[in-house]
């Protein structure tokens, strides 16, 4: 149950649906409730015109044109649109797709169903920074290179790729450049013709829109072609067909208005937020570490290791706070978080990982309550640490032969 | 995952946390699991003459689950002879505390820490007599 007391830290997970969307999208379930493919009366007409001007929306907040957006159902059926659309589209000609290590588990899982189909993707792992190595993406690319898939922002550990340079890069060699941008969208300013970006997803759900529903960029000029995944009436230029949800598609085009508008003075608040949660933590707590720290990195996301505190114990003792763990507790696999693990953060610390998420309704009250909580939480665990106490001993827990389980 | 009360209970009161001197001959010390896995327990227990567990203390790098399961564990062993220690079950901690599938391995690496602390009691027992020998 959620009480009063709960305070969200977990905006990399989802955000609140602003309540300025949701009074736009109200109208549209009931009053206008037509179907936006019906050509032949009022109630089609005016689903359409509200459908079309939310593609406008959508479009201008990545420098693009309406005609460019697909509407789907969120970011996961983006990235699976633009995966297994393009190889699918080109696989007679070019069967190799580059990606990345650290990639949201749709972009990873979507090319492992690829490869088992007979395409070749390179995995290119990241630096301690958990950005990609250039230099490693252009000796990967090859003649029978189709894409490169690189995320826009990391949702585990907040850093932003090198777009414009990925994008050169691609453009240079005559390759596709995706990106998954579901946490970047509304948070650092992106241009799909500066960034010569030809595909790009985007969830509403991240940028406080309603859920089950997102986009994909699909460039036109020069043409980006892809196999449909979803076959039917042809809507969306037949790249994705079925009914149009029109209160979502509303709503994430209002979510992408007011992201757009509000985007830079928002950015210096939250930035200004999470500041304030960094060194309040930092100044009472020794050995904190900040996840992917020397990378440009969205504001809204400090992913911090506590070592000798285990993360899923440590979020018991923080239940006022809604957060996320890199912990492996957390899952049913009992591995700490891969994005962890491949920037070289040892196991050991990728288990005492929290990601504290803040956004648009973040407060300073909020940021104050979570420092005191997490500073008294972690005060306490490592107080009963055997892991803290030999180290307070001088003891190098390298050196101890452990008996792994 | 919600929590069982009991298990809420044991991680917001632990019982038995601390540490005796791990060079005193009548405290056994077993340090069990690994920091890689998430989880490293470290449990002591201080034996009498009568070779009956008088004390007992522990520290615990973990989840919940494994500190719940390590304090539970801490006020088990006490009053009971080294043998009695001996034969507490991993399911007999799993069952108490409701712990689900996935928090099992937390009462193996409890029932673990009792069993290599007994073990080191006892290798330190032997190493005395086999001094005064």
């Amino acid at each position: 149950m959620i009480t009063s007391q709960q305070i969200y830290l977990d905006y990399q997970a989802t955000t609140p649906c602003d309540s300025r969307v949701v009074e736009k999208m109200l109208p549209y379930f009931t009053h206008v409730f037509g179907n936006p493919h019906s050509r032949n009366h009022p109630h089609g007409w005016s689903a359409e015109e509200a459908v079309e001007k939310a593609r406008v929306q959508v479009a201008s907040i990545i420098g693009a044109e309406a005609k460019e957006i697909i509407f789907t159902s969120g970011a996961t059926e983006s990235n699976n649109l633009a995966l297994k659309g393009v190889a699918g589209f080109y696989k007679e000609k070019k069967n190799h797709i580059i990606t990345c290590v650290t990639e949201h588990k749709c972009v990873l899982d979507t090319c492992r169903h690829l490869e088992q189909e007979g395409f070749l993707i390179t995995y290119l792992s990241v630096q301690k920074n958990g950005l990609i190595d250039l230099n490693e993406l252009q000796k990967a690319i090859r003649p029978e290179t189709v894409l490169v898939s690189i995320m826009a922002v990391n949702n585990e550990i907040g850093v932003i790729q090198p777009l414009t340079e990925i994008g050169k890069m691609c453009r240079d060699a005559g390759v596709f450049f995706h990106t998954d941008a579901a946490q970047a969208v509304g948070k650092i300013p992106i241009n799909v013709d500066a960034m010569n970006i030809d595909l790009l997803s985007i969830s509403g759900h991240k940028i406080y829109g309603p859920k089950g529903i997102g986009a994909l960029y699909v460039r036109r000029k020069p043409r980006v072609r892809l196999q449909a995944l979803i076959n039917g009436g042809g809507q969306e230029r037949g790249m994705r067909s079925g009914t149009l949800p029109t209160p979502l598609c509303v709503g994430l085009g209002e979510a992408c208005a007011l992201a757009q508008k509000e985007m830079s003075e928002e950015s210096v608040r939250i930035k200004a937020l999470s500041d304030r949660l960094y060194t309040g933590i930092t100044r009472q707590l020794t050995d904190v570490h900040l996840n992917g720290a020397d990378a440009p990195r969205i504001p809204g996301n400090l992913n911090l290791s506590f070592a000798y505190v285990e993360g899923e114990g440590l979020m018991m003792g923080i239940k006022e706070l809604s957060v996320s763990s890199g912990s492996a507790c957390t899952s049913s696999s009992l591995e700490p978080s891969y994005v962890l693990r491949a920037l070289g953060v040892e196991e050991e610390l990728a288990h005492t990982s929290i990601r504290f998420g803040l956004g648009r309704f973040s407060t300073r009250e909020d940021v104050d309550k979570a420092i005191e909580e997490v500073v008294k939480a972690v005060t306490k665990l490592r107080a009963m640490s055997p892991l803290w106490e030999m180290v307070q001993e001088g003891i190098d827990l390298k050196n101890i032969k452990w008996a792994e389980h | 995952m919600a929590y069982s009360s009991k298990v809420i209970d044991h991680y917001e009161n632990p019982r038995n946390v601390g540490a005796f001197d791990k060079n005193d001959l009548t405290v056994g010390t077993g340090l069990v699991g690994a920091p890689a896995c998430g989880d490293v327990m470290k449990l002591q227990i201080k034996v009498n003459k009568e070779g009956i567990i008088e004390d007992a203390k522990f520290k615990t790098f973990g989840c919940g689950s494994a500190i719940a399961s390590s304090s539970l564990i801490t006020e088990w062993v006490k009053g009971k002879t080294l043998e009695e220690a001996q034969a507490i079950r991993n399911t007999e901690v799993a069952q108490h505390l409701a712990l689900p599938p996935v928090k099992i391995h937390c009462s193996i690496l409890a029932e673990d820490a009792v069993k290599a602390a007994i073990a080191d009691y006892q290798a330190k027992a032997a190493g005395s007599i086999d001094k005064v020998k």
